[in-house]
């Protein structure tokens, strides 16, 4: 099992759930995040006071997969996220040992 | 204009024919003077005191709801409680105070800088008494006067609240406002607007009676239609003085404080612009031709200060705010206050211009240069604003410059006027104004500081005074 962390745009966020149920993803969590990486920020002025605004809203997606689909997984999100423009995003993956569905007690990936 | 010099202790003018009255904003009242040279009792015309209370109900509409959005939209998220509350709570303690002592302090005979305390809880006055107008046997109710002047006295410190938003003790702030109320807002009130009326000037000798019962500024011949000296430069200096002495806020300069809400900002400034309506044509007392005049004058000199600021930050910092769109209004709104009802059209047009430009370098680099931490800029709009717009209605009062001028209050014609020696004028009332309203503001700050303290704990302004002070939280 593993867990596939996406932080991607905002705006493409509804591309990127669209193409994950396409190939089979039964569920996804959603958090509207702020960062910062190689994309910059952007100045604010108020009244001549400048300020740098250094994070950017971003949104991650947490989608639990199993170890068949997830090289599908991260070619999904990687094509339906991409503008090929700075501050894309980035994908990780980990290895989960556990996942339990909580209404029923199953474990492992027949939980995911 | 030789006439223009007075005796320092001076209330009264050496020659009031040859320097004719003047007629200054929001005057004077007086129940029903038995000098009165006419036999029946002038009754009230029913369009003024209409107008006169739509006026008041405008200027109301100004403070609350439309002050306090303003500076509540432009604080953190964690303050924005603390700052309605402030504007809400200071309007009703003054509104209080109005009728128990403000009315009788302001608009009684006494010196030439406090009235008397003889109409202390409204004494005296009731549904029959009148307060006199600009226009000879034209008045209306006292109490409609009593309200009308009672709002202006009600948003003079809600103003002050501004520069040291997001860190002043709420109880700091009420008892620094009932002290203020009474030893700044009250004598400055008197000074400039005080005096018996257009018809206790009968003749020569009835001048100078008359004249020695008006305030200090108004004999002076200082001219404040609505309120730049008496509203704006008074909360100003207090507002700088206050925030000096209660200190930076915390993590100013470094930290991000940007306004959390610029929409609430937009709509309390257009509350703000429409209310001046009352304000403004509300203090010519009359609804007349001069009404309109006024209205045209608040209406172009705000237009023109918010395309002034507008694209002068455009053109400087590569884009036009809606802040500064909106503060480029309410610092056209505070210039043509003291003007409106003395100059034309085009006069309010290069005041506009003026305040808009003049505005955005006190608070974008004045200010910066200065390092003070005037949170809303109170200074800023209110003081620098007032400052342009007394000393440039003496100059556009001039009717070689489209303005109204000023008749002689014996006669009722157009006396001559002297453009040099009326800035002059004018210049004294905002140095006098300046000078008293700091040096109150000064002292009340700093007894209050050592008695009860000016600032929250630095705990209480980390985690935001709605919770701290209030005990509630905006939102979420």
């Amino acid at each position: 099992m593993k867990l596939v962390t996406a932080i991607i745009k905002p705006f493409k966020l509804d591309d990127v759930r669209e193409a994950l149920s396409d190939i089979g993803v039964q569920g996804i969590t959603v958090s509207e995040v702020k960062g910062f990486g190689r994309q910059k920020g952007h100045t604010e002025l108020y009244r001549g006071a400048e300020y740098v605004v250094d994070f950017l809203p971003k949104v991650k997606i947490e989608v639990m997969v199993t170890d068949a689909i997830v090289d599908n997984v991260i070619e999904t999100i990687t094509k339906s996220a991409r503008t090929g423009k700075i501050g894309d995003g980035k994908i990780f993956v980990v290895s989960v040992e556990q996942a339990v569905r909580i209404r029923t007690g199953e474990t492992g990936e027949e939980a995911v | 204009m030789s006439e223009h010099t007075f005796p320092s202790t001076g209330t009264t003018r050496s020659d009031p024919m040859k320097s004719p009255f003047l007629r200054t904003a929001g005057a004077l009242l007086l129940a029903l003077a038995p000098a009165l040279a006419f036999g029946d009792a002038p009754v009230p015309d029913k369009g003024d005191t209409s107008w006169m209370m739509i006026s008041t109900v405008l200027v109301i509409l100004m403070t609350i709801p439309g002050l306090a959005l303003f500076y509540g939209g432009m604080v953190r998220s964690k303050n924005v409680l603390s700052v309605l509350m402030q504007v809400f709570m200071v309007f009703c303690l003054v509104t209080v105070l109005w009728v128990v002592f403000g009315y009788s302090l302001a608009f009684t005979t006494g010196n030439a800088f406090f009235g008397s305390l003889d109409k202390m809880f409204l004494n005296g006055v009731n549904a029959g008494t009148l307060a006199a107008t600009f226009s000879k046997g034209v008045y209306i109710p006292e109490y409609v006067y009593v309200a009308f002047q009672g709002t202006f006295a009600a948003i003079t410190p809600c103003l002050i609240v501004g520069a040291f938003a997001e860190r002043m003790k709420f109880s700091a702030i009420l008892l620094f406002v009932t002290f203020w109320l009474v030893l700044a807002y009250l004598p400055i009130a008197h000074m400039v607007w005080f005096w018996d009326g257009p018809d206790a000037y009968t003749d020569a000798e009835a001048a100078v009676v008359a004249t020695s019962h008006a305030g200090y500024l108004f004999a002076l011949g200082a001219l404040d239609f609505a309120g730049g000296t008496v509203v704006h430069i008074n909360a100003g200096i207090a507002g700088l003085v206050g925030c000096l002495l209660v200190g930076k806020r915390l993590g100013y300069g470094s930290s991000a404080m940007a306004p959390h809400n610029l929409p609430l900002v937009m709509i309390g400034a257009s509350l703000l612009w429409v209310g001046w309506f009352g304000f403004n044509v509300g203090s010519n007392l009359e609804a007349n031709g001069l009404a309109g005049q006024v209205f045209v004058n608040t209406i172009l000199a705000t237009a023109t200060a918010t395309l002034a600021w507008s694209f002068a930050e455009w053109l400087l910092r590569g884009t036009p705010t809606m802040l500064g769109g909106a503060s480029g209004a309410v610092a056209g709104l505070v210039a043509i206050t003291p003007a409106c009802g003395w100059v034309g059209p085009m006069g309010a047009l290069a005041i506009g211009l003026a305040a808009g430009l003049l505005c955005l370098w006190a608070v974008s680099w004045l200010k910066h240069k200065l390092g003070y931490d005037d949170s809303l800029d109170v200074f800023g709009v209110h003081c620098v604003g007032g400052i342009l717009g007394a000393l440039l209605t003496g100059v556009f009062a001039d009717p070689k410059l489209g303005g109204v001028g000023f008749v002689d209050w014996v006669t009722m014609e157009l006396a001559p006027y002297d453009m040099a020696a009326q800035v002059m004028i004018q210049a004294k009332s905002v140095a006098l104004t300046l000078v008293w309203s700091g040096v109150v503001s000064f002292v009340l700050f700093k007894l209050i500081d050592i008695t009860l303290g000016l600032r929250v704990s630095e705990d209480s302004e980390r985690q935001g005074l709605d919770t701290v002070e209030h005990g509630e939280r905006a939102y979420g």
